[in-house]
């Protein structure tokens, strides 16, 4: 938020000229983004422009071929989701990365079960805190001994979302979040990203379609082709300046330009 | 598909039937009656067509013998179907490791330690688990991080380890075991008795009993829906009946009157009119094969590693991606695999009382059709430890069952192979129906 950023404090997050590539192609390219405390950053892109894979790197899906992240101002090497997770950053993916046969419970503490003193699974205090924990997101939700798979979309969405804020999250990365729900699960979802940005946590929502994420952002940030087109403060832009940004790489007067935007001459800008 | 306050464990009962109320109640999972069901009529189909000689307290001893070592092995084969993986070198791998444990035992450990000496049996078995171990640990490695698929790895065991088994000795076959050891074999020598084995279908009553009340209480303190009742005491009375009811079969089976006549002579034991009785009880590789199923199921259900890998089998990038290390799992269930099938190796090395180089010869196959009879999905991520017991016993029932009839053994393979082919479609239609 402009007042976290204008007290010079360090950022939640920083990605600083962060570079991947696959094969020969270049999927993320000297890109660097930051996220303040309580801020909500909408990274924004067609498909295929990076935005997930920049957001995998964080996540430690994938591992940089170069750049550096840093957290709270420090360095931090992100090898894989554990590094990830022990930073606090949690990730609701895109294909929400649930294990279908497994019921909810399973999924939210997948990778951090809780045990019993003699080292056994403890499903029923897993299941109690799953009860809790969906019965804040979604009240209606009674199905805890079904394998995820049985779940609807909007279900499952939950599931995906209670894993992710169960753990305190200091950083969430929400990967179009709300692409497989209806019209009310979608002002749930809204309702919930607004809530944790009170609680001071930082939220990287990303997403294709602007009118999912320029209302709940305090801020863009434009992908194409692997580079950074340009970030904007939301009060400072118009959702059509922000869709020439998307789609032509074109940034208005009110965005701060990256390596990949469009000069004025309709030329692309050699990155750095 | 909306929501619905529904108890736990009735998702299924989409139809108010009183079989599917019932089914609710008690949460008994349909398929594995299922699976009972067929059984019984193989079972029955057999003791009819054989003339009454399949239902039997001998046959059905013989049987659970003879299941015993492919059933430990399925176990281990579970796992490693639910990951997406499959092995198929176990029939070598046993093959292998037999010998090792056979020229352990009959042709170093004696002059180490003296012929006959009681620490001999003990170490060969170690020995056994150890190079187990380390051969599924080496397939694991391959496959988790080296990245080659389990297919092929296994394809190279299956010729590897028959090729090394071979090579251990030249190709002679190992004989005879230690006499203690020969005991995991089972026969007469190797079964517990009457009175043991009464003794442990008494605490396996006990044990079922006391597992369902500390659900209850468990399911009561965080106010979890419960069963009812009558349910809790049904699932208690028949699982107690069904552990009885095969101690009772074993104790019904005597000591050929051979055996008997030559322990009485040697113990001074009088010859009642009629013969001497003594029942040969359960026997010890069965026994070893119910721990084995127990602890497995143990692993599967209650412990972390468990929960990975049947999480890594439904979805294996969801699994990574929340902090799993995939790689080290697979490479821990191959290992495990590789003490099953060392296990597996004693068992059936002590029951021939001999290491030969064909041991084992296509149990890969006969492991592999047990777990997916079993209702181990070949596509991840399904399957149970009971199933597959029971699916090792339905090929077993089969096999003996042609057996019993005289069939021969190209016709025996035939019914086999079509007995796996239909056990798979009707899984396929049951899971299409109820999910």
């Amino acid at each position: 938020m402009s007042d976290t950023q204008a007290s010079g404090q360090a950022p939640l997050v920083e990605m600083r000229d962060i570079s991947i590539a696959f094969g020969g192609i270049h999927a993320v390219e000297n890109v660097g983004v930051d996220l303040y405390p309580g801020e909500v950053v909408g990274l924004l892109g067609h498909n295929g422009a990076g935005k997930s894979t920049l957001i995998k790197i964080l996540s430690g899906a994938y591992r940089r071929d170069s750049g550096t992240i840093l957290i709270n101002g420090e360095e931090v090497h992100i090898e894989n989701p554990r590094d990830a997770k022990a930073l606090g950053i949690e990730t609701i993916y895109q294909t929400l990365a649930l294990a279908d046969n497994v019921d909810a419970a399973a999924n939210l503490f997948l990778g951090r079960e809780l045990m019993t003193p003699w080292g056994t699974l403890d499903d029923v205090a897993m299941e109690a805190a799953t009860r809790e924990v969906m019965g804040r997101l979604n009240p209606n939700f009674q199905r805890f001994k079904d394998p995820v798979r049985a779940l609807s979309g909007g279900q499952r969405q939950s599931v995906a979302i209670a894993r992710a804020i169960h753990f305190n999250a200091r950083i969430l990365i929400m990967d179009e979040p709300t692409a497989a729900l209806g019209p009310q699960e979608t002002a749930q979802v809204s309702e919930l990203v607004l809530q944790l940005k009170k609680e001071g946590i930082g939220i990287f929502l990303i997403s294709h379609d602007i009118h999912d994420v320029f209302d709940l952002s305090d801020r863009v940030a434009v992908m194409k082709n692997g580079q950074l087109v340009g970030t904007a403060r939301t009060g400072d832009v118009t959702k059509d300046e922000v869709l020439g940004m998307i789609i032509l790489g074109k940034c208005p007067p009110g965005a701060t330009p990256g390596p990949g935007a469009m000069d004025t001459e309709g030329l692309e800008v050699e990155p750095a | 598909m909306t929501d619905r306050p529904i108890t736990a464990g009735a998702g299924r009962a989409l139809s108010p039937g009183m079989l599917a109320r019932f089914f609710a109640a008690t949460e008994i999972d349909t398929r594995l009656v299922g699976m009972l069901g067929a059984l019984a009529v193989i079972w029955i189909g057999f003791d009819i067509l054989s003339g009454g000689i399949f239902l039997t307290p001998r046959n059905l001893w013989n049987l659970s013998v003879q299941t015993a070592s492919i059933a430990i092995m399925s176990t281990g084969m579970v796992f490693i179907i639910v990951t997406r993986n499959i092995d198929l070198s176990v029939g070598s791998v046993l093959g292998f490791i037999g010998m090792i444990i056979g020229v352990a035992q009959a042709e170093y450990l004696p002059q180490l330690f003296g012929f006959g000496h009681s620490l001999i049996w003990v170490i060969a078995l170690c020995i056994g688990i150890v190079v187990g171990v380390l051969i599924g640990g080496l397939h694991g490695f391959i496959i988790a991080y080296l990245g080659v698929p389990a297919f092929i790895v296994t394809l190279g065991g299956l010729l590897v380890w028959r090729g090394a088994a071979w090579w251990v000795t030249s190709g002679r076959t190992v004989a005879p075991m230690d006499q203690t050891f020969e005991l995991l074999g089972g026969g007469a020598d190797g079964s517990i008795g009457a009175a043991a084995s009464w003794i442990v279908g008494i605490i396996a009553c006990v044990a079922i009993i006391a597992a369902i009340a500390a659900g209850r209480r468990r399911r009561k303190r965080f106010q979890f829906p419960l069963r009812p009742l009558w349910a809790e005491a049904f699932l208690a009375g028949i699982a107690s009946a069904a552990v009885l009811g095969a101690v009772w079969i074993a104790n019904a089976y005597p000591w050929p009157v051979g055996i008997a006549k030559r322990y009485a002579e040697a113990n001074n034991i009088p010859i009642p009119e009629g013969g001497l009785y003594i029942a040969h009880g359960i026997a010890i590789p069965v026994l070893v094969a119910i721990g084995v199923a127990i602890v497995m199921t143990f692993i599967g259900t209650r412990t972390r590693f468990g929960r990975y890998v049947f999480a890594i089998g439904g979805n294996p990038e969801a699994a990574n991606l929340s902090g799993i290390n995939t790689r080290w799992v697979t490479m821990k269930i191959f290992m495990l695999m590789g003490a099953l099938c060392a296990i597996s190796a004693s068992i059936s090395t002590a029951r021939l009382n001999a290491a030969t180089n064909a041991q084992g010869m296509l149990d890969e196959l006969y492991v592999i059709a047990a777990a997916v009879i079993g209702g181990t999905s070949l596509g991840g991520g399904i399957g149970t430890v009971a199933g597959a017991v029971l699916g090792a016993l339905v090929m077993q029932s089969l096999q003996s069952g042609m057996v019993l009839m005289g069939l021969d053994t190209p016709l025996q393979n035939i019914v086999v192979g079509i007995a796996l082919v239909l056990a798979v479609w009707v899984d396929t239609v049951y899971r299409r129906r109820t999910t």
